[in-house]
């Protein structure tokens, strides 16, 4: 089992993907091609994540091999339990993403699912990198594909929107490079993520070597102030491209601070978390003002996301073991459930091509089943009992109460809210009169449909009623990361 | 010089009499061949080229300083004449379609190409102030007439006029500057006048105003705020595959002698140039990188954007060290490769009869054309510096070497600009992907511009992808080995 390089394979195996598809001219074989592609890269990340050893906190299915040893440089890949994690969820949302794409996209297929195995691809080895260098290579070619997948296949306003996605986050990875730059002089010249965390840096340099981090990731998570890039680019992206920023892109903001500030600049963490956490509750109370006041769909999940994302970023600077481990499982919930819904919202824009709020009305009797997968996911997503989103925001909260009480009481206020607009949404689009939408028919979700919806809502019930199984993974790892950032 | 010294010259320059005999042949040649002129020319050209490549590596290449130490072989030369051979065999490829639709074949635009490229070779040999100069006023003299080739055309005149102008003032400065160093230290070879100048503690007037003048002409040459001006027009108005040759040969040329000069000899005055090179390197990134943003012709944006390069690449002059050389040449190899790709896509690009260099008309190239436009992106990218094409590699290092010196404030702006500037490249890839095309779009291929596509795609992916033996070329041609070399020759 150890010897066959499995991260590899998964980082690669879309990479094929593309490769055979550049010689496929029909539409359907493309799309089948890419399917069995992203299934089959599913089946790996779900044996890695069987075979994974819950029992330690140390990197597993180590590969390293020499990539520019001149500078010290190299090809090295493994996984912890946040990682592993992660790369099931892009595993996962893979498929979900081409199965969304199958009848949504109907020019340039063929460049579109490239584009998508080629994204998959990169972000899979985004988060097995044990390399900082391969880390940032991976994480700054994102940008091509995903500047591509807005940009083409987006709605009206697509090219604004992928240049602002674009310039917003390499403005923001750039101070980024210039931090790595730092650290690896500082640590005699070495990219090795281990090496660089076991180092020890002087205040001054991790303080400014924080804020060249921090500009990166809160432009990704988003965090207020730097969140105005995220509402364009989900509400012009096609169905997929949304999933992918919601599920994917947004959690390696919160990744970041978790991989590289906690564990490599803690006094700088420690430091600068007051700041962190006030914009964080900041974040929390006015995405969720702004969601409330939307009236597209899509804008309003956006906005959650960014009150949800919130959570995120305050779990991870209590520095408790609750708030941390509540925010690695936020992270996950939030990319089942938003991603669900972006789904969810894709699937009746192809029918009604309008995403209006107040378009929609009694939804409930024209297509009951469709209906119920949107209820279910509007309820996750406002953290009902017994979804997955209770078990994040209350472990995130029980933290956060145990730091501030004030931040506490900000994100109950945060989470109120998300139930007042999740609930307007709901029964404007599901409950009373029936709307016409201009004499279009409406069918009930088909069985391609389906079996996207169904995986998720497991995953939502699998969360919420026993969590358990997603704390083992994690928990190691958490532990051992918050001993290195309390470490004397 | 005894007999044996001459000989041992001669051989070490046989790459460059081999480039001029090469030359004199060619411009006998075309005027008794009729038939099949612009194949013959080239082709010879680039038998010449890939002679006195073959020499260069093959013959003598063990390092030596010859004449009388005013010129040299070494790693360091070896690798930029590289960069030089490589660099105009690239753009006698992309001239011969280009060549025939001007309607301009004729055997002294290859004769010039070929004396550039001898000019170059002896600056980047050059261990002498004044045959560094030399070269330098070979190549130049060579440009101004190629820069206006297209004699008809009265933008390409305007061109060579400005070109010819500007570029004999400057010369005339840099000669200023050589005479005053000879009046201070009583030479003019560089490893002597390195070592007058750690004897001589303190830097006189004379020495400032010497260190300035040197520095205005050579940068000139490269083109960087406040002595760009020149730049944009020439850009636009010379043929296509002369601009990209003289953005990216004659660019490396003048970074190799700059190298030389700054990094070597005039290392002890270091206090005195680091902070205007500082300055300069700042106020070229930063207008470069703006003033692209309005463009609307593509030579023109071009020509902004090698403006930016070269700002960025006065980082590794102000880094110095053996690690801010080989950033720099590192660099400029990867700036050949990914300029070169584009300037072709723009020669390509090319409508028949007269140039048409809109970046309008790259609307919708995507859906006419979608493996060319692939290319298009790539090197657009690269030269943008994303990762994981070449450009990133050449951009990470010499921000390598900057930061190890402590600047990283400077570190911090050019990154930022590296943003302003990821603007206007990916521009270029909305309109090629995002947009309806407008009219036609033929394309002026040729089994020749295939290769050079070809060629630089593989160079601009590959070198992102497996840097090492580029990037040990590099670090192992830095001089620094070459002044124990020399000085041996002295004693």
């Amino acid at each position: 089992m150890t010897d066959i390089p499995i991260l590899s394979l998964i980082i690669f195996l879309p990479l094929v993907g593309v490769i055979s598809l550049l010689f496929m001219s029909s539409r359907t074989t493309i799309r089948w091609v890419a399917l069995i592609f992203t299934v089959a890269d599913f089946l790996l990340a779900l044996l890695l994540i069987v075979s994974f050893d819950k029992t330690t906190p140390d990197m597993q299915f180590r590969e390293t091999l020499e990539w520019v040893p001149n500078l010290g440089i190299s090809y090295s890949l493994g996984v912890d339990g946040i990682s592993v994690l992660f790369i099931f969820l892009t595993a996962l949302l893979g498929w979900v993403c081409v199965l969304a794409s199958w009848q949504a996209i109907t020019t340039k297929i063929k460049e579109f699912m490239i584009s998508l195995l080629v994204m998959q691809s990169l972000m899979l080895g985004v988060f097995s990198a044990l390399d900082l260098f391969l880390f940032y290579v991976l994480w700054e070619a994102m940008l091509i594909p995903m500047y591509l997948i807005i940009g083409v296949w987006g709605g009206k306003n697509r090219v604004y929107a992928a240049f602002k996605f674009f310039l917003y986050t390499l403005a923001g990875s750039l101070l980024f490079l210039v931090g790595i730059i730092v650290l690896y002089l500082e640590s005699g010249r070495t990219f090795d993520i281990l090496t660089l965390m076991a180092s020890e840096y002087s205040f001054e340099i991790q303080a400014w070597v924080f804020f060249a981090f921090l500009v990166a990731f809160a432009v990704k998570v988003p965090m207020v102030p730097v969140h105005t890039w995220l509402p364009d680019a989900h509400v012009e992206a096609p169905t997929a491209g949304s999933i992918i920023l919601a599920g994917v892109l947004l959690k390696m903001g919160a990744y970041g601070f978790l991989r590289f500030s906690l564990p490599m600049l803690p006094d700088a963490s420690l430091f600068f978390a007051p700041l962190i956490l006030a914009f964080s509750a900041l974040a929390i109370v006015y995405g969720g003002f702004l969601a409330l006041a939307q009236t597209d769909l899509k804008k309003l999940i956006a906005y959650s996301s960014v009150s949800h994302m919130g959570f995120v970023t305050l779990g991870l600077f209590t520095f408790n073991s609750n708030g941390v481990t509540g925010a690695v499982l936020q992270m996950f919930n939030h990319g089942i459930t938003t991603g669900a819904l972006f789904l969810v919202i894709g699937l009746i824009y192809e029918r009604t091509h309008t995403r209006r709020i107040a378009d929609y009305g009694g939804l409930m009797k024209m297509i009951p089943i469709y209906t119920l997968f949107l209820g279910l996911f509007a309820l996750a997503s406002m953290a009902v009992p017994g979804t997955n989103g209770f078990i994040g925001e209350f472990l995130v909260l029980s933290g956060a109460f145990g730091v501030n009480i004030y931040m506490g009481a900000l994100a109950i206020v945060g989470a109120m809210l998300a139930a007042a607009y999740m609930l307007k949404m709901f029964r404007q689009v599901a409950l009373g009169p029936v709307s016409s939408f201009g004499g279009k028919t409406l069918w009930d979700v088909d069985r391609r449909e389906v079996v996207g919806l169904v995986t998720l809502a497991v995953l939502v019930f699998w969360v919420g009623f026993y969590p358990k199984l997603f704390l083992d993974i994690v928990t190691p790892t958490l532990d051992n990361l918050l001993v290195q950032v309390h470490r004397p | 010089m005894d007999k044996q010294a001459i000989l041992q010259s001669i051989i070490a320059s046989s790459p460059e009499i081999v480039v001029v005999l090469g030359a004199c042949l060619i411009l006998i040649g075309s005027l008794f061949i009729k038939r099949n002129l612009g194949a013959w020319l080239t082709g010879t050209a680039l038998i010449v080229i890939l002679t006195a490549a073959a020499v260069s590596f093959w013959v003598i290449n063990t390092s030596q300083a010859v004449f009388g130490n005013s010129f040299v072989i070494d790693p360091f030369a070896l690798f930029f004449k590289a960069v030089i051979l490589f660099s105009a065999a690239i753009t006698l490829l992309m001239s011969g379609r280009y060549l025939e639709q001007e309607n301009i074949v004729e055997g002294e635009y290859h004769v010039l190409i070929l004396f550039a490229v001898t000019g170059m070779m002896i600056m980047i040999s050059g261990l002498d102030l004044l045959v560094i100069y030399m070269g330098l006023e070979l190549q130049a003299f060579s440009f101004y007439v190629l820069v206006g080739f297209r004699r008809k055309n009265p933008k390409s005149n305007e061109a060579a006029l400005k070109y010819v102008i500007l570029g004999a003032v400057s010369s005339g400065i840099f000669l200023y500057g050589l005479s005053l160093v000879y009046g201070v230290t009583g030479t003019t070879q560089l490893t002597a006048i390195s070592s007058a100048l750690t004897q001589n503690s303190t830097p006189d007037f004379l020495l400032i105003l010497a260190v300035l003048f040197l520095l205005v002409g050579l940068f000139f040459k490269v083109g960087v705020v406040p002595l760009h001006m020149w730049v944009p027009d020439v850009y636009e108005g010379a043929p296509t595959p002369i601009t990209a040759f003289l953005s990216v040969g004659s660019k490396a040329a003048s970074f190799a002698i700059i190298l030389r000069i700054f990094l070597n000899s005039m290392t002890p005055l270091a206090e005195i140039w680091i902070n205007i090179v500082i300055i300069i390197s700042v106020l070229t990134m930063a207008l470069g990188s703006f003033v692209a943003l309005v463009q609307t012709n593509i030579k023109r944006m071009l020509a902004y954007s090698s403006i930016a390069h070269a700002g960025f690449l006065l980082l590794g002059l102000v880094a110095g060290g053996d690690e801010g050389i080989s950033s720099v040449m590192f660099y400029l190899l990867i700036y050949a490769f990914m300029n070169f790709g584009l300037f072709a896509v723009v020669t390509m690009m090319q409508r028949e009869g007269s140039e048409n260099n809109l970046i309008e008309n790259y609307s919708g190239f995507a859906s006419i054309h979608p493996g060319w436009a692939f290319l298009t992106l790539v090197f657009l990218f690269s030269l943008a510096g994303i990762p994981p094409t070449a450009g990133f590699f050449a951009k990470f290092y010499i921000l390598v070497a900057l930061i190890e010196e402590g600047y990283v404030a400077l570190a911090v702006f050019a990154v930022l600009m590296s943003a302003v500037a990821a603007y206007f490249y990916i521009r270029i890839v909305m309109l090629m992907y995002m947009k309806e095309p407008i009219g036609k779009c033929e394309l002026a291929l040729s089994p020749a511009i295939r290769v050079v596509l070809g060629v630089t795609i593989v160079g601009t992916i590959g070198i992102g992808l497996a840097p090492v033996w580029f990037l040990t070329q590099a670090q192992s041609a830095v001089f620094s080995n070459v002044i124990t070399l020399t000085s041996s020759f002295l004693s």
